[in-house]
């Protein structure tokens, strides 16, 4: 029992402290967190797609209803958290989505090169 | 005459309903290894104690044609038996009288055994085993549900409330077991889930077996849900003895004392616990060594097995041992070890049960992962249970307690009773490695040697404050004590405190973060 016990363990760091121990499949599975990418739309919740309300290279602002995702019996709709282009459609309409799937990409519209011409950019499209 | 024949009758009558589902059922039940629900009563109780209620109730559905169907005691067995001679309250769901299925009559035999139970003030055992809901009997179903589940939170605190999953308990169902204080499950035969495969696969897409989804080894390792994992229906049964052997029949009695007994093996700290604090060991192999006879009933034993909960007894009474565990993730504490040990600590404090804290830890897990599924929530609920229990608080410190951990294990500041603390404890803001990186860091950076001064400062603070004395100059640790001496010290501690009474400030109940 003892040596079955000493086989599994690993180092383990705490403030500078490397203890001996096992550890939980849970700690194991661990995934490193990655910061959310905006411009990547993933399904919140899984569902059905009813409707895609965007195509591709359209221009869209936020609070625009981008999709329409069926769950939990009811027609949720997806909107645009922030202003872009649609870059591509991955999803189809009337296909089941697990959560997370890829539904969408944006891109932004004009890089900000600099907050001046990020201005101009933004008056010029304005005036149009 | 006349009363011979009736007396006849009432035999008749009672063969006809002691049948259950009838023969073809029970082969069935039996079929997929489980016992039928008269069977599990007759073996989890003592020997001719068991006194059925309401066997002759009759089912309520009128609608469906319903009413031509003839279900014996309504799908459930309810009544009163002893447990080692303890009273208890019971009811067993019959899945060979419509699967189980909770009707309002059902429901209505069960409501009655709790408000008996509630009435006595003796332990309640719901065996669980049961398709769901009545759907013929429409909203009176959920009626039935919802009337248990009030009277689950009614005698939560007052009689130790224990639920037996041996078979399915879905939907609204599995509520009942969530809000009782011990969950057991056998491994193949239980399923719990809110929503079942089927409907999540036609609304999700998601495909998953019930066992993957909701099964025993689930409950007890992931979810927390379930507190007892046995192989078998027998084996499940005898858990279930132990239990109620170390927990009172309520929360104005304290639990059963025994013959005192001596630990099986003297303790020999050497053979236990390395001196190195890096270096782990099975924190069970203390609490054995403390308790009587060896003998340590352990709670949640899968479930964040960084921490150790369970009963074991000191001098012939029940403790209840809270012990972090080096062997896995070092002890630290973190989300589930927080939970798992807040609502052990509070089962003890309403129930009269003693705590003794054994205490190993660096702190409290870092990582994205734990402050994002809010470790600061959860971590908290160890500091609330443990500063708002009034039994006797003993702390014992193994060898480490540093930081946040240190003061949420039972510290002198949540108010313990006692905190004990071997030679070799260090009670301090951190490790001694962490700890002189931040303090001397200027003069380790300066350093022509940087690693050499680092061991050299390491060195240093090790000597000045890993040790548990600066704590006991402030009264923080009220005794360092010789570990041969340990059960010695723990006994006087529990016997001085037998008579211990405090009051909480007047107010209807705290808030909990939950």
């Amino acid at each position: 029992m003892a040596d079955k016990k000493d086989k599994k363990l690993v180092d383990f760091h705490f403030e500078g402290t490397r203890y001996r121990t096992q550890v939980t499949a849970q700690f194991a599975n661990r995934k490193a967190w990655e910061k959310e990418d905006p411009n990547i739309i993933l399904a919140v919740i899984p569902g059905k797609i009813v409707k895609i309300n965007v195509k591709e290279g359209q221009k869209v602002s936020k609070g625009r209803c981008l999709y329409v995702l069926e769950a939990m019996k009811m027609k949720n709709k997806i909107l645009c958290t922030k202003s872009g282009e649609v870059k591509k459609i991955h999803g189809i309409e009337g296909k089941l989505v697990t959560k997370d799937e890829l539904i969408m990409e944006l891109k932004d519209i004009s890089p900000k090169k600099s907050s001046n011409s990020f201005q101009q950019s933004k008056t010029r499209s304005e005036k149009k | 005459m006349s009363i011979k024949r009736k007396t006849r009758e009432l035999f008749e009558r009672r063969e006809q309903m002691l049948q259950g589902g009838g023969e073809k059922a029970i082969q069935k039940q039996q079929s997929l290894g489980k016992m039928t629900a008269r069977e599990r009563i007759i073996a989890l109780l003592d020997e001719d104690s068991f006194q059925e209620y309401d066997l002759f109730a009759r089912h309520e559905g009128r609608d469906f044609d319903m009413d031509k169907k003839n279900l014996p005691g309504d799908g459930v067995i309810t009544g009163t038996g002893k447990i080692f001679g303890s009273p208890i309250c019971i009811f067993a769901q019959d899945f060979t009288v419509a699967g189980g299925s909770l009707g309002s009559m059902h429901a209505r035999k069960i409501t009655k055994i709790m408000d008996h139970a509630l009435k006595m003030k003796v332990p309640l055992i719901g065996v669980n085993d049961s398709g769901g809901a009545r759907v013929q009997e429409g909203v009176n179903s959920l009626a039935g549900y919802g009337e248990i589940f009030y009277r689950n939170t009614l005698a939560s605190g007052i009689i130790p409330q224990i639920s037996v999953i041996l078979g399915p308990c879905a939907g609204g169902a599995v509520y009942s077991p969530a809000l009782t204080d011990f969950v057991f499950v056998v491994d193949k035969i239980s399923k719990m889930f809110i929503t079942g495969p089927e409907v999540i696969k036609t609304v999700l897409g998601e495909e998953i077996s019930m066992e993957d989804l909701g099964g025993a080894r689930v409950h007890c390792e992931k979810t927390g849900n379930a507190h007892f994992f046995a192989e078998s229906e027998k084996e499940c049964f005898e858990q279930i003895k132990s239990l109620i052997s170390y927990i009172p029949w309520n929360n104005k009695r304290k639990a059963r004392v025994l013959r005192p007994r001596n630990p099986k093996n003297a303790f020999k700290i050497e053979n236990v616990v390395p001196s190195d604090p890096k270096q782990p060991y099975d924190v069970k192999d203390v609490i054995r060594a403390l308790a009587d006879g060896s003998d340590f009933l352990e709670v949640q034993e899968l479930f964040a097995p960084n921490i150790v909960v369970g009963y074991g007894r000191m001098n012939g009474q029940t403790v209840g041992f809270v012990a972090n565990q080096p062997l896995i993730l070092a002890g630290v504490l973190d989300v589930d070890s927080s939970d798992k040990a807040a609502r052990f600590i509070r089962f003890c404090d309403a129930f009269n049960i003693p705590l003794i804290t054994l205490v190993d830890l660096p702190g409290y897990l870092p990582g994205v992962d734990q402050e994002h599924a809010g470790v600061i929530r959860h971590g908290a609920k160890v500091l609330y249970a443990y500063s708002e229990a009034t039994v006797p608080k003993i702390t014992l410190i193994l060898r480490k307690a540093y930081g946040g951990g240190y003061i949420a294990m039972n510290s002198r500041h949540l108010n313990a009773d006692f905190v004990f603390a071997w030679p070799f404890a260090e009670i301090a803001v951190m490790g001694p490695e962490g700890a002189a990186n931040i303090i001397f860091r200027k003069e380790i950076a300066g350093a022509e040697d940087p690693e050499k001064m680092r061991r050299q400062k390491i060195k240093e603070y090790k000597a000045k404050f890993a040790n548990p004395y600066v704590a006991a100059s402030r009264g923080y640790v009220d005794a360092v004590i010789e570990p041969e001496e340990t059960r010695h010290f723990l006994i006087h501690a529990l016997e001085v405190s037998e008579t211990k009474s405090v009051a909480l400030p007047d107010r209807k109940h705290g808030s909990i973060p939950l």
